[in-house]
C-alpha cells in the first residue's frame, strides 16, 4: 500500500500498534544476526516454532529479530510479554532446551540497558539505547514492525513541518558528531552542503566498517534498516540532494539483504522515490559495494572507490561538502550517525543534549571484545568511565587475570591503562589521553598480552592496507615495521626506540589522509604507557607476556620430566635429545622457539622464560 | 588461465568454455544504465567485476577484458582495481576457502596459532591454494563474531572458539 500523506501514515501506525496488542500476548524473540547465527541461532529458531505449533498456542509468536549485543551468551531468546512490555532475556539456548523457555525455564541474562525514548526508569542500568533502540526488539525484514515502533514519523514531521535549514538547525543544535570516529559536528557538515548552489548533490552513508574488532554498523543494518534509509531520506531532504549511496563492505552479506529488502519495501510505500509522503521531494538510493580495502572509510577514497576507481585519499580542501562525488557537493555519514537522526527528530535536540557530555551528547556504541568475561555490543552514554565499561558491563577479565590496558580506536587509536581507567570518556577526552574514539571497538588486555606485540599487529594492519599514494605512509609504515620485528626478536638497541619516534613523527605530520596520520598511535601509545616493557625486549632481550616467540626459551625440568618422549617426538626441528625415561634436553642453538614442546608435555615439565 | 576443472595444466578460456556464464555476464551488463559520460560508466566497473567474480569464482585475463569491451575501458583501469582491492582475484580459488579471522579479537585470542596449525596441515601459506584447488588457505580481517575469537571461516561457514587440536577436524569437516 502506497502512503502519500502524512495522516495516512499515522493511521497506519496506529492499526498496526492495535493490531500488534491484539495478536499476541507473547512474542519470543530470537537474536538472529550474523554472530546469533554463528552461534547456533536458526535450530534454536526452528525449534521453538516447532514447539510453538506442536502445542496448538496461537497467541505465541515467534519472530527472528536483530543482534541485542549479548554476544557473551549467543543464541539469546527473548520472552515478551506484550501487555505490559516486561521480558526475559535467556541465553545459551541449545535447541533441546528451546521448548522450556516457553515454561519460563532457562539460563536468565541480565538485562542493563533502557530506552530514553520511552522509558525514564533508569533502575542502574548503565546503557542507554538510541541507536539499537530497535535492534532486537523488530523484525528487520518486515517494514511494518518498523513503523509500529513510530518508524518514518521523524520523515514526515521534517517534509510537511520543517524546512530544510531548520533540519540542519535542528541537528546542529542538537551537537551531533559524526559516530565514524573523527567526531567532525554532523550539522555543521549539512550546512556546508547545503549552502552550495549546486542543482545535483549526494548523499552517502559510510557502511564500509574495516576496522578489525568493531562492528556496530553491521548490527544497526542487520537489525534496523529502516532507521538508516528514514535517516538518509531526511539528510537528502535537508542539503537538497536527491540521491542517497550506502557504499557497504562486500563481507556483510547478511547486512546487504536486508537493505535491499528494506529499499525494495520503502520504494513500494512511497517513502523513497517521487513525492514523498506528498510533499514534493523525490529522493532514491542505491547500494555500492566495498571491495576489502580499509582505506576507503576515508570519505575520499570511499568517493573515489564509488566512482569505480583505486580507493585512493585527495587532499581536502576541497571538502566533499564542496566538491565529491563527480565533483558535486557529497555529504558522507556513518551509519550510526544516522541511526540517531529520527530519534532526534522525533524527541528534540534539548532531549538529545540531556543525554552524554555537554561536548559530545548523546551515545556511543561500543563492541567490548579481547580477554574480557562479558564479550558484546554495548550502547553507552558518552561520559561514562572505562572502569563502568569493562568491570560494570564486561564484569571485568577473564580467569581473573590482571588488567593491562584496553586499546580504543583500532589501529588508528591507542590503549589506556589502569590510571586512567576513571576518566569520564568522549571524543575529546579520548584525544587527550592520546588515543580515540574511533568507530568504537575495545579490545581489552591483560598481562599475558606484550604490547609491543599489539603494536606490531596494528602496525602490520595499517601496512598492508596503506594505498600505496603518500610515501611516509607507503614507506614510513613497512619501516616502522620493520622496526617494531627488529624489536620483538631482540635485535633491537635503544636507539632504534628513538628512531621509532621519530619515524612516527614523521608519517604523522607528513601523510596524506587519516589512515597515514593516525597509523603510529598504537606505538606511540605503547612505547608512552609501556616503555619498560619495550626497554625490557631491548635491553634484557626477554618479553615479560611471553609472547614474543624468538625471546622465549625453552628449557626442560629434570625433576618433573618422567621421559615420555613425546615433545622429542613433537619437536619440528629434533632438538630435543634424552633417552625413554630420562629427563630430555633441548638444545638451544638449534630450537626455533616454536613452543610445540611446551603444549605437547603432560607433566608441567617444559618451562617457559 | 589454468584450466580450474579438473586440475590439469592447459590454458582454457572460460568465456569459451562456459557460454552459459558468459551469458549471465552478458546479461547483467545488459540491464545497466550504461551512459555516454566515460566518468560516470566508470562507477559500474566494480559492480560488474562484483558479478564476474560471483559467476567465474575468479577474473582471468580474458574475463577482465570482457568487462572492459563492454563498459569501454582500457585494460590498464580494470586491473588497476582488481590489483589494488582485496576482494578481487585473477587466481583460480579452491572449494574450500579456508579463512582465518586476523581480527584484533582473534588476535589476542592467539590466531597466529591457528593460522599456523592450517599452514603445517595443508602444506599452503596464506593465500596460496592447494594444487588440486581444493583448499585455498587465506585470512580475513574480522569477521564481526569476535565473542567466538578465535574465528575460522569456511566457505560461509563459521567456526567459532577454535583451538589448534581442531585444526584437522575442520579440514576433515570439508571432505
Amino acid at each position: 500500500m502506497l502512503i502519500t500523506t502524512p495522516k495516512q501514515l499515522s493511521t497506519l501506525t496506529r492499526e498496526l500498534q492495535k493490531q500488534a496488542r491484539k495478536a499476541a500476548k507473547t512474542q519470543v524473540l530470537v537474536s538472529m544476526g550474523t554472530c546469533g547465527i554463528a552461534a547456533g541461532a536458526t535450530p534454536v529458531f526452528e525449534a521453538l516454532k516447532r514447539a510453538v505449533t506442536a502445542r496448538g498456542l496461537t497467541d505465541i509468536d515467534v519472530l527472528s529479530v536483530g543482534c541485542v549485543g549479548l554476544c557473551h551468551s549467543e543464541p539469546t531468546v527473548e520472552i515478551v510479554d506484550v501487555a505490559t512490555g516486561s521480558s526475559t532475556i535467556y541465553g545459551a539456548v541449545t535447541p533441546e532446551q528451546a521448548a522450556a523457555l516457553l515454561d519460563g525455564q532457562g539460563r536468565e541474562v541480565k538485562k542493563s540497558w533502557y530506552f530514553p525514548e520511552d522509558e525514564a526508569n533508569t533502575e542502574n542500568r548503565m546503557q542507554a539505547r538510541i541507536v539499537l533502540r530497535n535492534s532486537g526488539r523488530i523484525n528487520p525484514e518486515r517494514m511494518d514492525d518498523y513503523i509500529a515502533r513510530d518508524g518514518y514519523q521523524a520523515l514526515a514531521t521534517a517534509l510537511t513541518g520543517m524546512k530544510p535549514e531548520e533540519v540542519v538547525d535542528l541537528i546542529t543544535a542538537s551537537g551531533l558528531r559524526g559516530r565514524g570516529g573523527g567526531g567532525f559536528p554532523t550539522g555543521t557538515k549539512w550546512r556546508i552542503a547545503a549552502a552550495q548552489p549546486s542543482k545535483e548533490k549526494y548523499l552517502i552513508c559510510n557502511a564500509d566498517e574495516g576496522d578489525p574488532g568493531a562492528f556496530m554498523d553491521r548490527a544497526v543494518l542487520e537489525g534496523d534498516p529502516h532507521a538508516v534509509l528514514e535517516a538518509m531520506v531526511i539528510a537528502g531532504y535537508a542539503i537538497g540532494a536527491s540521491h542517497g549511496i550506502i557504499y557497504v563492505r562486500a563481507e556483510y552479506p547478511l547486512a546487504i539483504k536486508r537493505l535491499q529488502l528494506a529499499i525494495g519495501q520503502a520504494r513500494e510505500r512511497g517513502l523513497i522515490g517521487e513525492n514523498i509522503l506528498g510533499s514534493g521531494f523525490a529522493f532514491d538510493l542505491s547500494i555500492k559495494y566495498g571491495a576489502g580495502a580499509f582505506v576507503c572509510g576515508e570519505e575520499t577514497a570511499l568517493i573515489r572507490s564509488i566512482a569505480g576507481m583505486r580507493g585512493m585519499p585527495t587532499f581536502k580542501p576541497p571538502f566533499p561538502a564542496v566538491s565529491g562525488l563527480w565533483g558535486k557537493p557529497t555529504i558522507v555519514n556513518n551509519v550510526e550517525t544516522f541511526a540517531n537522526i529520527p530519534a532526534i527528530l522525533r524527541k528534540g535536540a534539548a532531549w538529545f543534549k540531556r543525554i552524554g557530555t555537554p561536548g559530545s551528547p548523546g551515545t556511543k556504541v561500543f563492541c567490548i571484545t579481547g580477554k574480557i568475561k562479558k564479550v558484546g555490543l554495548i550502547e553507552v552514554p558518552m561520559g561514562i568511565t572505562l572502569r563502568d565499561i569493562i568491570f560494570g558491563l564486561g564484569e571485568g577479565i577473564r580467569n581473573d587475570r590482571k588488567f593491562k590496558a584496553v586499546q580504543t580506536g583500532g589501529p588508528s587509536g591507542g590503549c589506556i591503562t589502569e590510571k586512567h581507567l576513571e576518566t569520564p570518556i568522549d571524543y575529546d577526552t579520548l584525544k587527550t589521553l592520546g588515543s580515540m574514539m574511533g568507530s568504537g571497538g575495545m579490545i581489552v588486555m591483560d598481562e599475558d598480552d606484550c604490547m609491543v606485540d599489539v603494536a606490531k599487529f596494528f602496525v602490520q594492519f595499517t601496512m598492508d592496507e596503506s594505498c600505496g599514494k603518500c610515501t611516509p605512509c607507503r614507506v614510513g609504515g613497512r619501516q616502522m615495521y620493520r622496526l617494531l620485528e627488529k624489536i620483538t626478536e631482540g635485535n633491537a638497541s635503544l636507539a632504534d626506540l628513538d628512531t621509532i619516534r621519530d619515524l612516527a613523527q614523521t608519517i604523522k605530520t607528513a601523510s596524506l589522509c587519516g589512515l597515514g596520520m593516525t597509523a603510529p598511535n598504537p606505538v606511540l601509545a605503547t612505547l608512552a604507557c609501556f616503555e619498560d616493557e619495550y626497554r625490557a625486549h631491548v635491553v634484557d632481550r626477554k618479553c615479560p607476556a611471553g609472547r614474543c616467540a624468538k625471546l622465549i626459551t625453552y628449557t626442560i625440568d629434570p625433576e618433573l620430566c618422567t621421559g615420555c618422549t613425546l615433545c622429542a617426538r613433537k619437536c619440528p626441528t629434533g632438538c630435543i635429545s634424552g633417552k625413554v625415561k630420562d629427563a630430555h634436553v633441548i638444545d638451544q642453538t638449534t630450537c626455533i622457539h616454536c613452543g610445540a614442546c611446551f603444549d605437547a608435555c603432560r607433566f608441567s615439565a617444559v618451562c617457559k622464560k | 588461465m589454468a584450466c580450474s576443472g579438473c586440475g590439469c595444466k592447459e590454458r582454457v578460456n572460460l568465456l569459451e568454455v562456459y557460454p552459459e556464464k558468459r551469458r549471465a555476464l552478458d546479461e547483467y551488463i545488459d540491464q545497466l544504465p550504461l551512459c555516454e559520460d566515460m566518468e560516470r560508466q566508470k562507477g559500474f566497473l566494480i559492480g560488474c567485476l562484483h558479478k564476474a567474480q560471483e559467476i567465474f569464482g575468479y577474473l582471468p585475463l580474458e574475463v577482465q577484458e570482457c568487462v572492459g569491451k563492454r563498459l569501454r575501458l582500457q585494460q590498464s583501469d580494470i586491473y588497476g582495481v582488481i590489483s589494488f582491492y582485496s576482494f578481487f582475484t585473477d587466481q583460480p580459488v579452491g572449494k574450500y576457502k579456508i579463512n582465518v579471522c586476523t581480527g584484533t579479537a582473534c588476535f589476542v585470542r592467539g590466531a597466529d596459532k591457528i593460522l599456523d596449525g592450517f599452514k603445517s596441515a595443508l602444506g599452503l601459506e596464506d593465500g596460496q591454494s592447494s594444487a588440486d584447488l581444493k583448499f585455498t588457505l587465506s585470512t580475513i580481517r574480522c569477521v564481526g563474531a569476535c565473542s567466538l575469537a578465535p574465528v575460522v571461516m569456511v566457505n560461509d561457514r563459521v567456526y567459532g572458539n577454535v583451538t589448534p587440536k581442531m585444526v584437522s577436524a575442520i579440514i576433515k569437516d570439508c571432505e
